[in-house]
């Protein structure tokens, strides 16, 4: 079993997904509960990986290999690394907690949590495909659920979000396919296979395409498909609207787990095979980090809709992972991924908290509240925790993952990470600038009878503040299982630099 | 050539005698029947059909033949083609038999229109020689004037029928016109010869532009290509909509096999399609003009079908859409473009008819057209909205399903080109992405908006589920294991050479 526990994992909530299909709608408990105890399974499975996994070696582990289309060279290919494990916990866990978010939702519950649990194998499938095909599959697959869940469970605008989200990201993937076609074809013998791709690196910076250096091209191809699911200023548009249209669940995995497909797209693909490609477009990618931590951070700074800024504060804190990994050097990177976990689970906690208050309220404006510490101490007291380690506060995960960022950017980027800081400081500001005004001062009338945060919920919210936390006492455990893989990737890159005179 | 040799020739015409006598007898049924009866006359073409698709199947084509003088060849690839043909129109009849703008009226022609019609693309994806190929052609439009002209008492459908005959009397007369040209430099109408005198050269380039312009126009006109494609919208529009969905698939087919077997050998270097990879004649670069078509004809039937609103034009220029990427194999002159085309044909039969159909059923069940009116159709009938997202999907290009592996293929074959066909490839995709705004209009009104469960829920007739079923299965499980259209594919792609 050890030897397919990938498969597995990325199959299991497929088979959930058919047998709650089959269950006579009316039975509410059992499709909520189904869909518990299929990602429950699927969360016990990964920390079973991570059990097995040998983070003492940059190898990929837990090998699944075999041929799929012959004719073309495409494989089936599951593997994981030091830089897609912390991506499958992630994975499981908020795919488990984003059931307990959902268990309010009011129509058609059994096409919802189907669909959420195709969500999820299409989620899993991307971190752990190590064929380019197959990982475009998985990509792609992932597209289909999220228009209906969007579409269908979503606000107001939901239609025109759901829309907007699929032709963006629809667009992006084309751009990744005639990507992945190109190093195919350039590649001897073609290939779709990602590690041999990267052993042939050296291939795509010599040819030509439309007239430019191949490797260039085909980098900026990945880089707009990538770019635009970070999202990546100026392809960010369809973020704010999306997640603010999202049912809560779904905004926690938008956030929590597919942002993070763009940048680990990058650090999977575009780094190991283009790295040629990858040294020359470090700067732009930092300074275009750098725009996404200050644009974002101002953005956040200017809305009434508490989602909204939630949604807005995703894109300056995706800027430090990209700030990270441009820097390409091991702090920079290692701050990058750890960057991409945290905000995984410190995001999901602030989407959980907004949606708990539009549960009772039925607004998210910032302005319309006002002093409901007072009413609601717990509620108050869990959103200050989550606040705090939104912005960065030490003690906090995010602090730790942060600080790495800019230590490992600042002998390459002195600039660039200057200026960054102050995104620390512009973040601090909407943050607790929002707290403020909901939960001090005077209480609204309107609010006196507020209802305090249930169990369940708080039961969504718990583990991952402790993980916050925690990991913001004790990184070593989760820097341990990523560093050797994302050491190796540096050096590699690095080297590669150093042979073409870079 | 002697009366023994034809009739060697007549054995591997098997397919075409049975399907001959399938559709003399039909009429011959039709006779003894009253009109509320001559729907079993339906029956009997679709029997008949079927038993010439397992004729088609039991010929050996490994050893490609010319037969009467080299006028048809029966070979792989036009094997091919008659087995997507005859599936389709097979496909087409049984959906007819339930289609109500049938019903009350004497229908033993209409099949019998269908089976000529097949016979005519028999000839048609078979023809090495002017005079067949326009002889064949002519029995393909005749017989589609025809039948989109079938409901006489509409307007609409008059209308159609007009328009179509006005709009092919023309083109065919200016394809006609560059036959002669053709005929008259090269003093021999088989495409063979034609090859053989046009590579020996000397003929000016203007000259070639112009037949080549002119041979496009009629064969682009019978795809439905821009700019010939002014006729589509309404003649799918009026026609009645089982002849839509016939239309949109197997005459462009046919019209897409003509043209790869056309261009190919006579308009290429080599004449030789059996080979790896060949190139367009010396002063006669149609690679570039029908990679222009290609272009205009997937962004012009995008961005129209953008806004239509009754979904039978919507899928009428969506089908101009996928003319042009089908074109996009045939610029690429290989065997890996070639047998993509074939591929893309085979899904997009299953995937296009498949929509008019639920398009057919809606309006018998719903009495609409309009993609407004499939709002909630998704929860009224939820066998039918899932069948029909899978075929929108499947349009779009969607993985995981055939819609995908088809265009997979095509653009791997002009990336694999290389450098050269690089826009071409990144147009079609970005066309695919604007297609998804209007496919997915179909499935925003069947599922979002307002969400009301419906007491009972409507499930078409079993007989029209089981059609559905089997035109969505092969799509969703195209890219399984092996893909084994996708080897036929490949060893289809065997042409007769003279």
């Amino acid at each position: 079993m050890e030897n397919h526990l990938l498969s597995i994992v990325t199959f299991l909530p497929i088979f959930g997904a058919v047998v709650i299909a089959l269950v006579p709608r009316e039975k509410l408990n059992w499709i909520r509960w189904g869909a518990a105890a299929i990602t429950g399974l699927q969360l016990i499975l990964a920390i079973w990986i991570l059990k097995v996994f040998d983070f003492s070696t940059p190898e990929v582990q837990l090998v699944e290999h075999y041929a799929w289309i012959p004719d073309f060279n495409i494989e089936f290919f599951m593997g994981i690394d030091g830089l897609s494990a912390p991506m499958v916990l992630l994975t499981a866990l908020l795919s488990f907690l984003a059931v307990f978010t959902s268990w309010n939702i009011e129509k058609a519950q059994k096409g919802y949590f189907a669909l959420f649990l195709l969500l999820d194998a299409g989620m899993m499938g991307v971190f752990v495909s190590l064929d380019f095909f197959l990982f475009y599959i998985f990509w792609e697959v992932m597209l289909l659920p999220m228009y209906f869940l969007i579409g269908i469970w979503g606000g107001p605008q939901r239609e025109y979000a759901a829309i907007k989200f699929f032709l963006y990201t629809l667009f992006g993937s084309v751009l990744l396919l005639l990507g992945m076609l190109a190093l195919y074809f350039i590649s001897e013998p073609h290939t779709f296979n990602m590690l041999i791709l990267a052993e042939q690196s050296s291939q795509f910076g010599k040819g030509l395409l439309l007239g430019m250096n191949a490797g260039k091209v085909i980098f900026i191809l990945l880089f707009v498909g990538f770019a635009i699911k970070v999202p990546i200023f100026p392809f960010h548009t369809w973020l704010p609207l999306a997640h603010v249209e999202a049912p809560t669940a779904i905004s926690v995995i938008l956030a929590g787990v597919l942002l993070k497909m763009g940048t680990y797209g990058f650090l999977r693909i575009s780094f190991p095979i283009l790295k040629e490609a990858a040294i020359w477009f470090a700067l732009p990618l930092a300074i275009l980090g750098l725009i996404n931590i200050i644009y974002g951070a101002m953005a956040a700074l200017a809305q009434r809709d508490l989602k909204k800024m939630v949604a807005y504060s995703s894109v300056s804190h995706m800027g430090f992972v990209l700030l990270g990994m441009a820097a390409l050097t091991p702090a920079g990177m290692n701050g990058a991924v750890f960057q991409m976990f945290n905000h995984g689970t410190i995001s999901a906690m602030l989407f959980m908290l907004v949606g708990v208050v539009y549960d009772r309220a039925h607004h998210r404006d910032i302005e319309g509240f006002g002093g409901i510490a007072k009413v609601v101490p717990i509620y108050a007291g869990v959103t200050a925790m989550a606040f705090f380690a939104g912005l960065g506060l030490p003690g906090f995960s995010g602090f730790i993952s942060e600080a790495l960022c800019f230590i490992g950017a600042f002998p390459v980027f002195t600039w660039i990470t200057i200026f960054a800081t102050l995104g620390i400081v512009l973040n601090a500001g909407y943050f607790l600038w929002a707290y403020q005004r909901i939960f001090m001062g005077e209480l609204n009338s309107k609010y006196e009878n507020l209802e305090e945060i249930n169990n369940r919920e708080l039961f969504a919210l718990i583990p991952l503040a402790i993980i916050t936390f925690f990991l913001g006492v004790y990184p070593t455990p989760m820097l341990n299982l990523m560093s050797s893989s994302l050491n190796h990737l540096v050096e590699v890159v690095k080297s590669a630099g150093m042979v073409a005179g870079l | 050539m002697n009366l023994n040799q034809i009739v060697t020739d007549l054995s591997y015409f098997l397919p075409e005698l049975i399907l001959t006598a399938v559709l003399l007898m039909v009429i011959i049924f039709d006779l003894f029947q009253k009109a509320e009866t001559s729907i079993r006359a339906g029956y009997l073409a679709i029997g008949g059909l079927a038993l010439v698709t397992l004729a088609l199947f039991g010929q050996d084509v490994s050893a490609p033949q010319g037969i009467f003088s080299n006028m048809l060849a029966v070979d792989g690839f036009g094997r091919y083609f008659k087995v997507v043909v005859s599936v389709g129109a097979m496909l087409v009849m049984w959906m007819s038999l339930n289609s109500n703008e049938l019903k009350n009226r004497r229908v033993g022609e209409y099949y019998v229109l269908i089976l000529v019609l097949v016979l005519g693309m028999f000839f048609l994806v078979s023809a090495t020689h002017l005079l067949s190929i326009y002889i064949s052609l002519e029995m393909v439009s005749i017989m589609s004037y025809l039948l989109s002209g079938y409901l006489k008492e509409q307007m609409r459908s008059n209308e159609a029928s007009i328009k179509y005959v006005v709009f092919g009397a023309f083109s065919s007369g200016i394809l006609l016109y560059g036959f002669s040209l053709l005929y008259g430099l090269t003093g021999s109408a088989s495409i063979f010869e034609i090859q053989a005198a046009l590579s020996a050269g000397a003929i000016s380039p203007v000259l070639l532009l112009l037949i080549l312009v002119m041979v496009l126009v009629g064969f682009g006109y019978k795809i439905a290509a821009v700019p010939f494609h002014f006729w589509t919208p309404d003649v799918y529009e009026g026609a009645p909509a089982p002849i839509t969905a016939f239309l949109s698939v197997a005459p462009k087919a046919a019209g897409f096999a003509i043209i790869i077997r056309f261009f190919n050998v006579a308009f290429s270097s080599s004449g030789n399609p059996n080979m790896e990879a060949w190139s367009a004649l010396e002063n006669m670069n149609w690679q570039a003009v029908i990679g222009l078509m290609s272009v205009l004809s997937m962004t012009v039937g995008n961005v129209i079908a953008l806004q239509q609103s009754n979904i039978k034009r919507m899928l009428a220029y969506s089908s101009i859409a996928h003319a042009g990427y089908m074109l996009l194999g045939v610029v690429v002159a290989d065997q890996t473009g070639i047998s993509a085309i074939l591929y893309y044909a085979a899904i997009y039969m299953l995937m296009n008819l498949g929509a008019f159909f639920v398009a057919i059923h809606v309006k018998n069940a719903f009495d609409t057209e309009e993609i407004e009116d499939y709002q909630g159709l998704g929860y009224k009938a939820p066998v039918l909205g899932v069948i029909m997202a899978i075929f929108m999907f499947s349009l779009t290009g969607l993985p995981p399903t055939g819609g995908f592996v088809a265009k997979f293929y095509l653009f791997r074959a002009l990336i694999e080109y290389g450098d050269l066909y690089f826009w071409l490839a990144l147009i079609g995709l970005v066309n695919g992405v604007i297609s998804l705004y209007y496919y997915m209009r179909v499935v925003k009104a069947m599922y979002f908006g307002k969400m009301e469960i419906p007491e009972t829920v409507h499930n078409a007739p079993l007989n029209i589920t089981i059609l559905l079923v089997i035109l969505a299965v092969p799509l969703l499980f195209a890219w399984m294991v092996g893909d084994p259209l996708s080897a036929y594919t490949q060893d289809a792609v065997h042409f007769f050479i003279n």
